[in-house]
């Protein structure tokens, strides 16, 4: 599986994203600059967490207007693998690759901490090696990862399945307990959990190993 | 020539922070506030454009990048 | 020579410096110095830069050993951890900017200490933080707790550096000063590391980073001067960081380094250009000239004296390595930095600075370095304190106490605040804050090396005996390490006191200093960097003597990790140390008997190493489930912890002669608990023969309540109890209003 990641001045989850997608293809990824306007051809591209710009202005406003977004769009539209986490996800919103958008945590404050997530659909690219209804840990760290979206729009995401991952005990605020979603096609995902800080190597269950697998599986 | 974006959420949008501002000035006695919002104001020093051309292109960047309008709304404000 | 103000004996006082400083600095230049002189020499000589009062006793450190590499002097001390990498650390302290703007003061405080670790090469892995505050029910410490908090979690949060440990108490002694004191610690190779002496005449100065401003400006002078009623008016000078500035900063800086470009580099921290440029050239013996015109500029009409003398942070001075300029600034024009080559290396050994056509400054170097005062105040030795015998104390119910104990603010749990860090970026972190190891554990990336670190200071010991209590501080951070299953390395360290001027204040200082340099000597655990803050007071009353200290070890193995989480039905629990129930100054007198300042625990540094090396044995020869080191609140307490972090109940039997305060609560240092299956009894107790350590059958692990003699209660309800108080406090409703 071919994979790139994208850097943003601020983003800091790039290495971590990287190192974990190493560990699962035995290839590295190629790290692009935002900067760039085109990318050799790869089957996933990963948005990772962080602080692009800061989070100024809006979380992910600044970098979904940077010039490689448009070619994730181009990804995305033929077909190709984007997986937005934290950051990346907020990103993905602000960008409107993926409906609604991640308003500050209800409790205002930032939050870290492993928490526990529903897979609600165990038939998706990125998560195809989960039990359906599995309950996994995972960890956030977040200040502004409250789900949010007008009520047609939740309907319909609800409606059509596009909620791949929800929170147990709802740390945020979000609506619908909503972790993590797709885009109408199914092959772009948002989430604000860290999977690549569950890969297993240090104390934990190593449950974000899947997540990668899933995708290596998907790819072929 | 300055424009003055003021940015709030939209009615109906969750606003902890509004929330959290009224809880706050409620505990140290300033009852008669019955809701807080709040919002944002951005500052942009033009130049080179007329009136009407700053409002237009103002609201331009609001709704390309200033505000997210899933759920924000803006108003803009052009003084000399 | 712009020579246009006359400087007035007012001014010379409003800079802080006394009429003796003044008149030698006169005598040197053979004139009187103008205004931008003199700013830079107040500044050069500020207790904050020139360490005027402590420099005399710093130097009874131990700064040296096997794994120094560098120590004291340079931006941050340099450790080797084997195989090639190298370990970069420091503690600096954030007191006065914190109690004034509390989010920005601890979250510039957490810049410019990374500033100082990658400005050596390193890319900084670990934040620590040691943070000390009123009392709860001062009408300020809810209020400084939010701001303090959310500033660290701000700034490391968004650099992408994981806050991994630390310590959070309240004191009334802090009411009117609180203490940040952060800590980083850095990772690169041995032939990565980078100093900040200017090499070379003729070669360019960068200037890079984020812009200067007028903020800022007497931040050193102010860190030198004690708190009045008026301080709070003082807002305007504080700093304000830019984290995202930070990171690009870090990425653009060790993508230069890696080119070979760099010839010497120097973060601005406090006294900003100034301290950067005459620190640079001072220890390369060479002079510098700077264009002040070219100066990245954020404000209009800024004049010489705010560009030196400005505190913006995220700012790096770099020294080039000739015809290497345009591929240099490439990188940070890469990164959206400014960047501007704003002066040279000279053979002048002076201080040259330019503006608008003129010179503006001509100081010689190395006489402003050299000549800066150094005192030997007059000090006098804390009267020796009462000796608190247990006999005096009433017993109490154990459970009760314990119960009490573990929900005092110092002990309660302190989730509230390192949920809001970010604990786990960078994808390394083995072991942070949450209950479970008296170490942070952070993997050496790529490795199955890693770090363990520790912040640790009892201020209630150096309080009542400064010697003792130094020497306690110090053999804290070497037990925490050996618990964790490291070698214990060496520390940094952050001394915050009051007013040196006052002789008892001074007195607290050159023995805390003492007793530490004793306990770092016995136990081979030298001083590699470090901090002083003095003036720590407000309205005349100083903070307790709070010689911070953050200690730094290498498990080899990570397999061999240890922490107090692992114990298991059916477990043996064992003391290992001797018990003289040793109550004075103790939490348990603290908070039961609201006694304080009783002579504190005696520390036998022989008997800590003796001790230490056996945990070390016994927790590499794999025969330990759980291991954690007694400090406050004694043996009831670290069961305790052991109980809540296995989540599993714990009997410990009463002592056939000491009563149960002083058995459960007494503070005796050197001693551990163990927690092991009966299995493995036998080799423990060939082992402990061998080493000749006691070793004390204690109790047992299992069931779901925790038993002191006959008293329980249930390991879940503690737990509960121990989560609350911090949550509670700063939950309710009063939250906002006080």
């Amino acid at each position: 599986m071919r994979t790139a990641v994208i850097v943003f001045p601020g983003s800091n989850c790039d290495r971590d994203a990287a190192h974990a997608l190493t560990m699962v293809t035995g290839k590295q990824p190629a790290m692009i600059w935002h900067r760039a306007t085109e990318m050799s051809t790869v089957d996933l591209i990963v948005l990772p967490g962080g602080f692009a710009y800061g989070d100024y202005l809006r979380p992910g406003a600044m970098a979904a207007r940077s010039p490689i977004l448009r070619a994730v769009r181009d990804h995305a539209d033929k077909g190709g693998l984007v997986a937005g986490i934290c950051n990346g996800f907020q990103v993905l919103t602000e960008s409107k690759m993926l409906p609604g958008v991640l308003m500050r945590n209800a409790g205002l404050k930032f939050i870290c901490k492993s928490v526990e997530l529903k897979v609600a659909r165990a038939d998706t690219p990125f998560s195809n090696k989960y039990d359906e209804a599995a309950s996994i840990q995972i960890p956030v760290a977040h200040h502004d990862g409250n789900y949010f979206a007008q009520a047609d729009e939740l309907e319909r995401l609800e409606g059509q399945g596009q909620v791949v991952f929800r929170y147990c005990d709802n740390p945020n605020g979000s609506l619908n307990d909503i972790a993590g979603i797709l885009n109408e096609a199914g092959n772009v995902l948002g989430m604000m959990p860290h999977p690549e800080r569950a890969m297993g190597q240090n104390g934990d269950q190593g449950d974000g190993q899947l997540f990668f697998k899933s995708l290596l599986d998907a790819v072929g | 020539m300055k424009a003055i974006v003021h940015i709030a959420l939209k009615p109906g949008v969750l606003d902890p922070q509004g929330q959290a501002i009224t809880g706050a000035l409620h505990s140290m006695g300033f009852d008669e506030v019955t809701d807080a919002q709040q919002g944002k104001v951005i500052e942009l020093d033009l130049q080179g454009v007329d009136r009407v051309a700053a409002q237009e292109r103002v609201e331009a960047m609001c709704s390309k990048l200033l505000a997210n309008t899933v759920i924000e709304q803006f108003s803009v404000e052009i003084v000399d | 020579m712009t020579q246009a103000q006359i400087i007035t004996d007012e001014m010379v006082a409003e800079h802080g410096l006394s009429s003796d400083e003044y008149r030698i600095l006169c005598e040197h230049l053979g004139r009187t110095p103008n205004l931008n002189e003199l700013g830079i020499c107040s500044v050069m000589w500020s207790e904050h830069c020139s360490y005027k009062s402590s420099r005399i006793h710093l130097s009874k450190f131990p700064t040296s050993g096997e794994r120094v590499i560098c120590g004291p002097g340079e931006n941050a001390g340099v450790i080797d951890v084997g195989d090639g990498d190298v370990v970069i650390f420091k503690m600096e302290s954030h007191n006065h900017p914190s109690f004034i703007e509390p989010y920005q003061g601890a979250a510039t405080g957490v810049g410019g200490i990374m500033r100082d670790v990658f400005t050596m090469g390193a890319r900084p892995i670990a934040l620590l933080n040691a943070l000390r505050f009123g009392e709860p029910d001062h009408p300020k410490t809810r209020s400084l707790v939010t701001g303090v908090v959310a500033g660290i979690g701000g700034y490391g949060n968004c650099v992408g550096v994981p806050t991994v440990g630390g310590e959070v108490n309240f004191d009334p002694g802090y009411n009117g000063n609180i203490l940040v004191n952060a800590m980083c610690v850095g990772l690169t190779r041995t032939d990565h590391i980078f100093y900040s002496a200017a090499k070379g005449v003729g070669n360019s100065i960068l200037y890079v980073g984020a812009r200067t401003g007028r903020d800022g400006i007497h931040g050193a002078t102010m860190a030198s001067t004690e708190f009045d009623d008026d301080s709070e008016a003082k807002r305007p000078t504080v700093q304000v960081g830019d984290p995202f500035t930070e990171k690009r900063l870090i990425e653009a800086c060790l993508e230069l380094m890696a080119t070979g470009n760099i010839l010497a580099i120097q973060d601005m921290g406090a006294a900003g250009l100034t301290s950067s440029s005459i620190e640079m050239a001072d220890k390369g013996g060479v002079g510098i000239e700077i264009d002040l015109d070219r100066v990245p500029q954020r404000e209009t009409d800024m004049t010489p004296y705010e560009m030196m003398l400005s505190e913006s942070q995220e700012r790096m001075l770099i020294v080039l390595k000739p015809g290497t300029e345009t591929q240099s600034r490439q990188i940070f024009t890469k990164w959206e930095l400014d960047v501007a080559l704003i002066g040279k290396t000279t053979d002048t050994g002076r201080l040259v600075l330019s503006h608008k056509g003129e010179t503006v400054c001509d100081l010689p170097i190395a006489p402003l370095c050299d000549l800066a005062p150094k005192y030997d105040r007059p000090w006098i030795e804390t009267p020796p304190a009462p000796v608190l015998e247990y006999g005096d104390l009433p017993d109490r119910d154990a459970v009760s106490v314990l119960s009490q104990l573990m929900s005092c603010p110092d002990m309660a749990s302190k989730r509230w605040v390192w949920e809001q860090y970010d604990r786990h970026v960078m994808g390394d972190t083995l072991f942070a804050s949450a209950s479970g190891s008296d170490a942070a554990i952070v993997r050496l990336h790529d490795s199955e090396k890693g770090l363990a670190m520790t912040s640790d200071c009892t201020p209630r010991y150096v309080k009542a005996d400064p010697f003792t209590g130094g020497k306690q501080v110090v053999a804290e951070s070497w037990r925490n390490l050996i618990a964790s299953g490291a070698d214990p390395i060496a520390i940094t360290d952050c001394l915050n006191f009051g007013n040196p001027e006052n002789p008892q204040i001074m007195g607290q200082f050159v023995r805390a200093v003492e007793g530490m340099a004793e306990a770092c000597t016995a136990l081979e655990f030298p001083v590699v960097s470090g901090n002083v803050s003095l003036y720590n007071e407000t309205n005349g009353v100083a903070i307790p003597p709070t010689p911070t200290v953050g200690g730094v070890g290498l498990i080899p193995d990570l397999a061999q990790r240890a922490g107090y989480f692992g114990a298991c039905e059916g477990d043996s629990l064992y003391l290992l140390g001797p018990t003289a129930g040793w109550l004075g100054s103790s939490l348990y007198a603290r908070e039961i008997e609201a006694m304080r300042d009783h002579a504190p625990p005696p520390v036998d540094l022989e008997l800590e190493r003796k001790n230490g090396h056996f945990v070390t044995e016994a927790i590499r020869a794999g025969l330990l489930h759980a291991v954690h080191d007694l400090s406050d609140g004694g043996l009831a307490c670290a069961a305790a912890d052991l109980a809540i972090a296995s989540q599993i109940g714990i009997s410990l039997e009463t002592h056939d002669s000491l009563p149960n305060h002083g058995w459960f609560f007494g503070e005796d240092q050197a001693r551990y608990l163990v927690c092991l299956p009966a299995s493995r009894l036998e080799k423990l107790q060939k082992l402990a023969d061998k080493a000749d350590v006691l070793l004390t059958f204690v109790g047992e692990v299992g069931g779901k309540d925790i038993t002191l003699g006959s008293a329980r209660m249930n390991v879940t309800e503690l737990t509960r109890k121990w989560e609350q108080w911090l949550l509670e406090y700063m939950e309710s409703k009063h939250a906002n209003g006080s």
